[in-house]
């Protein structure tokens, strides 16, 4: 496995990101967590993590405006950078069109679900 | 066709129907009124009018109440009906019933059925009362930021519950004592979590159950505010007559306080100067006028400014939000609100810039004032407003207030002045 971050999620709730953390390491990615939505784009530059897993109601700053900013890059790779939206159910379909997510999973979910999802925007 | 001719359409065609009823001739109720029996029958086809006298001559011979006949009540019916067949042509095509209401002979079913017509006008308006309460609720359901924040935190704790119940449960040989204990701890705490909030939802529920108004008039006229405080006749969201006074008493306020200090010279004022004071000493008003004129006008620097007033008690007696800022349910707000700090220093701006729990910022202006409206001997009645805006991007000179919605969705664990403990997890 090599050093370099390949998810950051971003979530405030300590357990869910817990978990997140731990299904996603198991399969063999390195993630790292932030759980402030103001920390968000500056970690997103830091680390060009291949995916970024973001809550839509964090503190300080909403996913949606993070997103928002993420697109309007003037660094189109770091622009590119898939998204996956953690919505609330029935926010799915329309937040990812809106927001220009790469995909959107409704909580709660289930963990087949999040390994199959992330293994696709991974690929 | 004009209101009087379809008077004498209606009266004619009732006291027809009144007399067929009773299987009597033309000829003879015609002499028990007084008439010819060929002017009877040109009244019946509603060819002549009938005065008032005639009419109470003709529902004597008919033996029926004059008001039976007489054209008022009819008319005010017919007008209902109307209204029922506006109704109907305002409601999506497949809501509609086959057929359209045969709006060209309402005047004869007014007058042939008047009890199927009365009871067709008393369900309608059942109807709308109810589309009113139904439409009440939604906006409460999907604004009110007690029961978001609530529903947020019951499906947070469950997205961990179920990820963590998961991660147990599939077996994994590489999960150690370590981190077998910290998720058995992390279940044990998410289902405390979900277990208080799930009581507290519960909780809420039944009061809103038992709150037979569905909304306060206060309610109804913050709703109305948000929707741009249509004119009166046309604001769907004034339901009960309470907020429709209230509404009123604003509008006219409004105009009065327009008039004292117009458009034009506040936007010019506000354009050289944006802070309240030195616009209210511009323009020789007073800052209260000032700051309610500057969150109905919105000039440039208040785009999405919102305006609080309380009376003495703290009661809020005018709710317009700022965009972004929750206002909780009547009398549920956080007592650390620099609203309620002016009410103790009257006549004393205080500027504060304030911080939601979510991180949101709002600059306010806060200021209060006293009034004896009752003369020397009446009573001191205090007021206080509060002037939000969302604040910009510049770091503010004075420290942060942090503040809240209401304590229940605060997670402001030390907060010194909260009243009842949160739902939410310390933050």
């Amino acid at each position: 496995m090599s050093d370099r971050t390949d998810i950051l999620l971003v979530e405030d709730e300590p357990n869910i990101a817990e978990a997140v953390r731990f299904i996603l390491s198991r399969a063999g990615w390195q993630v790292e967590v932030i759980d402030d939505g103001a920390n968000a784009m500056p970690a997103i530059r830091a680390i060009r993590p291949r995916l970024v897993i973001l809550d839509l109601m964090l503190p300080h700053r909403s996913g949606r405006e993070i997103l928002m900013e993420l697109r309007r890059e003037t660094d189109r790779a770091l622009a590119a950078t898939r998204v996956l939206l953690l919505t609330a159910q029935g926010q799915a379909a329309d937040t990812a069109r809106l927001a220009e997510a790469d995909a959107a999973l409704s909580k709660p979910f289930a963990n087949d679900d999040l390994r199959a999802l992330v293994q696709r925007l991974m690929a | 066709m004009s209101s009087r001719s379809a008077t004498h359409i209606l009266t004619g065609t009732r006291i027809r129907e009144r007399r067929l009823a009773l299987s009597r001739k033309q000829a003879d109720v015609a002499q028990a009124a007084g008439i010819s029996p060929a002017y009877l029958n040109l009244i019946e086809h509603n060819r002549r009018p009938v005065g008032q006298e005639l009419v109470a001559r003709l529902a004597a011979a008919l033996d029926v109440p004059r008001a039976e006949l007489e054209s008022g009540r009819e008319e005010a019916r017919l007008a209902a009906l109307r209204e029922v067949a506006a109704g109907l042509d305002q409601r999506p095509e497949p809501a509609r019933g086959g057929s359209a209401p045969e709006l060209d002979q309402i005047a004869e079913f007014a007058a042939r059925f008047p009890g199927w017509a009365d009871a067709l006008v008393t369900l309608s308006g059942q109807n709308r009362a109810l589309s009113r309460r139904l439409v009440s609720l939604s906006d409460r359901m999907t604004q009110d930021p007690y029961l978001l924040t609530t529903l947020h935190e019951v499906l947070s704790a469950v997205t961990a519950l179920r990820s963590t119940a998961a991660i147990l449960a599939e077996g994994d040989q590489g999960l150690t004592p370590e981190w077998r204990a910290r998720f058995h701890a992390n279940l044990d705490s998410d289902s405390q979590r979900l277990s208080t909030t799930a009581q507290a939802l519960v909780a809420y529920l039944d009061s809103f159950e038992a709150d037979n108004t569905v909304l306060t008039p206060q309610d109804e006229v913050q709703a109305w505010m948000a929707a741009g405080a249509p004119p009166l006749d046309q604001a769907t969201d004034l339901a009960s007559d309470a907020a429709r006074a209230i509404a009123g008493r604003h509008l006219d306020r409004m105009a009065a306080e327009r008039a004292a200090l117009p458009d034009a010279d506040l936007q010019r004022a506000s354009a050289e100067a944006p802070d309240p004071l030195a616009i209210a000493q511009a323009l020789n008003r007073p800052l209260d006028l000032v700051m309610r004129r500057l969150a109905a006008l919105r000039p440039h620097g208040y785009e999405g400014a919102g305006l609080l007033i309380c009376d003495g008690a703290g009661v809020l007696i005018l709710r317009r939000a700022a965009e972004g800022f929750a206002l909780p349910r009547q009398g549920d707000a956080c007592a650390l609100w620099p609203l309620f700090r002016a009410l103790a220093n009257p006549q004393l701006a205080i500027q504060a810039r304030v911080e939601m729990p979510g991180g949101a910022q709002f600059e306010t202006i806060s200021f209060a004032v006293r009034s004896q409206p009752g003369g020397l001997d009446g009573p001191l009645l205090s007021a206080a407003q509060m002037l939000i805006r969302p604040a910009s991007g510049d770091a503010p000179a004075e420290p942060v207030l942090r503040i809240g919605p209401t304590c229940r969705i605060c997670p402001r664990s030390a907060c010194p002045a909260r009243r009842e403990p949160s739902i939410l997890q310390a933050g």
